[in-house]
């Protein structure tokens, strides 16, 4: 027997198979490798997404068992004329935006401090990244009691720093601090991905180019302004991208935590969106929400790559 | 200004995905933003609008 594992592998294939392989052209073998993921590729994503294409211009009704009617363009002009779709969108957009901005502003300032070596720099990071491995759905939860105006740690804290009577807000129950209690929980919970990503941009700047900084007498404020953000840059975007996903069809986390309220304040598409698919049944209603969310994140990740790319490029 | 709207002419990859962008962009502006109701009503199309025109020109010659 021969020592070289590749040729003991091919004596193990089963001759009738040698045979029918052996005939195959390099295209064959190649479409052979490929075709399991490409026909699970069209199964789930491609043929769900035009059926749900197809459905969103019907009245289907999934608990229904009636005929379906094709009405056009109808639910895309109910759902762009009604006011609290245009109110969770907007809902969705603060607390996009502000995740986005906090994230990234804490998880690079981590990032930057955990880069320097001191003692400890191990179990620091440990500790950081600690919330992100937990459950959304645990997270919304216990995020709940901390905000409890009562028995909450969190308002005591705020009371401990400024004095606001820890009773005396409520903030999931308040239509003005609601919207900021399901930020500050998303950023706790993800700020730890942005600095992993942002501390591997930064692992990856040699030390060469700050040494020839130093020979250039650069200063400190300077090297970190012209060599480690644009340095990053690629990879904060990548974070960027990433948690605007993410955060685009948040629903677990914010759930728990509010349950879309008080009244609708922190109703976000995607919580609007199942209550309308699986509370409402109104399947090909919602199946044109989908399509409008789909195109819209489709459309930014496409300019989002281009920029990427863009800044790759430099 | 002039050489945009040269590429725009020649049917330039560049020119067009920034219009490609532009309008994706202002789609999901008016789709988001709290002012005006009419804004959000044509926001999708707007951004539907982009969204394929990015896909083609993104074949164009550089």
């Amino acid at each position: 027997m021969s020592g070289n594992p590749i040729d003991r592998i091919a004596q193990a294939t089963p001759p009738g198979v040698a045979k029918r392989v052996r005939g195959l052209s390099d295209r064959a073998i190649a479409w052979l490798f490929v075709g399991p993921s490409v026909v699970l590729l069209l199964a789930v994503n491609i043929f769900p997404l035009i059926w749900t294409i197809n459905l969103s211009f019907t009245n289907f009704k999934a608990n229904r068992n009636r005929d379906v009617d094709y009405i056009g363009l109808r639910n895309y002009e109910r759902i762009l004329t009604d006011s609290d779709t245009w109110l969770s969108m907007q809902a969705t957009a603060h607390f996009l935006f502000w995740t986005i901005f906090f994230q990234v502003l804490i998880g690079f300032a981590l990032a930057y401090l955990i880069n320097k070596k001191f003692k400890g720099n191990d179990l620091w990071t440990t500790i950081i990244v600690l919330p992100m491995m937990l459950s959304p759905a645990v997270v919304g939860n216990f995020w709940t009691f901390l905000y409890q105006p009562q028995i909450g740690l969190f308002n005591y804290v705020v009371q401990f720093f400024t004095g606001i009577d820890a009773s005396s807000f409520s903030m999931i129950g308040s239509v003005s601090l609601a919207p900021w209690s399901i930020v500050i929980v998303d950023t706790w919970m993800w700020t730890p991905f942005v600095m992993l990503i942002c501390l591997a941009g930064l692992r990856s700047i040699p030390d060469s180019i700050y040494e020839a900084a130093e020979c250039d007498r650069a200063s400190k404020w300077r090297q970190f302004w012209t060599l480690t953000v644009p340095m990053v840059l690629p990879f904060l975007m990548l974070a960027v991208l990433f948690r605007g996903i993410e955060n685009f069809k948040m629903f677990d986390l914010v759930v728990q935590l509010t349950g879309g309220g008080p009244g609708s304040i922190t109703t976000l598409t995607s919580i609007d969106l199942k209550r309308e698919a699986f509370e409402k049944w109104r399947t090909g209603y919602a199946s044109a929400y989908a399509v409008i969310l789909f195109v819209t994140v489709f459309g930014l990740a496409s300019i989002y790559v281009k920029a990427l790319n863009k800044v790759k490029e430099r | 200004m002039s050489s945009f709207i040269n590429g725009l002419m020649r049917f330039r990859r560049g020119a067009w995905e920034m219009l490609a962008t532009i309008l994706i962009a202002l789609g999901v502006f008016m789709l988001m933003q709290p002012f005006w109701m009419l804004a959000f009503t044509y926001s999708f199309i707007v951004t539907l609008v982009g969204t394929v025109m990015f896909i083609i020109v993104s074949h164009f010659p550089e």
